[in-house]
């Protein structure tokens, strides 16, 4: 019988993988460089953000919990405007895209 | 489950590498080089070498790819290529690379088992550091000589890098900025800095006792201070600059006056004395860390190609 | 618990792995650049997992690293665009 907590992490995790693999597939399917983008960034940034809240119940002190959520906020702001910096690059070198 | 992650990950930075060496285009090796120094930063931490893995993100995952990237911009503006597969220094460089990979390998599978190790004795003697961290303890106090002559010989491969610049450029700056400065690169690099400074000092701090240390807080202070060069924010540094030269000799400086005093307090050179061996640890480790930021920032910027102002 | 959190590092990893084949074989220089970014954030999340799975919870500090530094690495990919863009082929507008 596994715990409410081990079941709340469980869920949250495997839905942040699954996010992982949509945006893989995005990567794989979308037809132009901006989509793709589209697809990395969200899927992965939001992917990031479940397996954090799932991981929160496994922490042993409260600091840890806190690092989590920072490295998830990190990213959230560094890998959006790295984004940004890509989709301008990919925009000017081709601006009909 | 974890041996089959293990597989999976060894083949992952096998394949990454093969792409790395086949790939035709200068420029995407180097992303790929960059992604394997990330994936590899994965491998040592599931060797549970966390300090390795810090270092190997920091420095594979950060520095050497914008090294690299400046190399390859700097001799695409030259209209050089590089050797394509099958050019002779390709397979010279290839040949040498396999002897030295089969080399490891029989040196790895002829180690005896079980292997000679003195960690026994290093967690025997932590606690005469007052260190937790028992890769600090090495790196600062059993094999501190190791680690002074490392910080020196950094210092010296900038003072080559700055050889290579001209003579009228020899004290002047080095220019990054690139012709033009995307927005977002700006908002970047006034957004990313202070977090970095935050995550460099925390490793400082933490490395006493966990892992962390000089050397990594040293390369992300290094990587944010390029990220503001490179976003125009603030200029690169003159070289012959006083402040600049006196921070890069203060880390191995006061790291050899401490170990001289040793001689006098504790008997030997770079001895502690045992009540304030982790002050003296930690404030050579926060000088260590500010040499080490510049030295490794002016590195990656490569050598004066301005004038210093009159 | 620790099987099933290594199971699911192991999927993402297997998934940042496909999108990485994806990436680098792609025709646009610049798609390259996200397999650095794919890497910095589902390398993250693998780091997390794995922290989670070991108990050791200093594995979310190469985590950190790692989305800090895939940021960085991003900005110095602007280095020498002008001066690459001069002499590498027209790209493809779309590579469908």
């Amino acid at each position: 019988m596994i715990s409410l907590a081990d079941s709340f992490t469980l869920a949250f995790v495997a839905a942040g993988a699954l996010l992982f693999l949509a945006g893989t597939l995005g990567l794989l399917r979308f037809p132009d460089t901006l989509s793709r983008l589209h697809a990395l960034s969200k899927a992965d940034n939001l992917g990031l953000g479940l397996i954090v809240i799932g991981l929160l119940p496994q922490t042993q002190t409260i600091a840890g919990g806190v690092k989590l959520v920072c490295i998830w906020l990190l990213a959230q702001l560094s890998a959006a405007t790295a984004s940004q910096l890509i989709a301008g690059i990919a925009a000017r070198r081709q601006p009909d895209a | 489950m974890s041996l089959v992650f293990d597989v999976a990950l060894a083949a992952g930075l096998v394949a990454l590498a093969l792409h790395v060496v086949l790939t035709r285009d200068g420029k995407g090796a180097i992303i790929a080089f960059i992604g394997f120094g990330l994936l590899l930063g994965i491998g040592w931490a599931r060797l549970a070498s966390v300090d390795v893995a810090l270092t190997e993100a920091a420095i594979g995952g950060g520095l050497t790819g914008m090294l690299l990237l400046r190399t390859q911009a700097h001799l695409a503006g030259r209209g050089v290529r590089p050797a394509q597969t099958g050019h002779p220094s390709w397979r010279l460089a290839a040949a040498g690379c396999t002897i030295v990979t089969l080399g490891l390998g029989y040196v790895v599978l002829a180690f005896p088992s079980p292997a000679p190790s003195l960690a026994r004795e290093v967690a025997g003697s932590l606690d005469a550091t007052g260190l937790g961290n028992p890769v600090t303890a090495v790196l600062l106090a059993f094999r501190a000589i190791d680690t002074l002559l490392e910080k020196i010989v950094i210092i010296l491969a900038l003072i080559g890098v700055w050889s290579l610049a001209s003579d009228p450029n020899w004290g002047g700056s080095s220019h990054l900025r690139p012709a033009s400065v995307p927005e977002p690169l700006v908002f970047l690099a006034r957004m990313l800095p202070p977090f970095g400074v935050v995550i460099a000092v925390y490793q400082v701090w933490v490395g006493a006792d966990l892992p962390g240390g000089t050397f990594q807080a040293g390369t992300i202070l290094a990587a944010m201070w390029l990220l503001v060069m490179l976003a125009g924010l603030r200029p690169a540094p003159e070289t012959r600059a006083a402040g600049l030269r006196m921070m890069l000799a203060a880390g191995p400086a006061l790291f050899l006056l401490i170990g001289f005093l040793g001689f006098l307090i504790a008997g030997g050179f770079l001895a502690y004395p045992e009540a304030v061996a982790k002050p003296l640890i930690v404030a050579i480790e926060v000088a260590l860390t500010l040499s080490v930021a510049a030295t490794l920032g002016l590195l990656v910027a490569g050598p004066p190609d301005k004038e210093p102002a009159r | 618990m620790a099987d099933v959190l290594t199971a699911i590092a192991l999927f993402i990893l297997a998934a940042i792995a496909l999108g990485l084949f994806a990436v680098l074989r792609s025709r646009v220089a610049i798609e390259r650049m996200m397999a650095v970014q794919l890497l910095g954030t589902g390398g993250a999340a693998t780091l997390l997992l794995l922290g989670a799975a070991t108990a050791q919870p200093a594995l979310a500090d190469v985590a950190l690293l790692l989305v800090l530094l895939s940021a960085f690495s991003c900005a110095a990919f602007t280095l020498g665009e002008r001066g690459a863009a001069a002499d590498e082929p027209a790209e493809p507008g779309q590579s469908s």
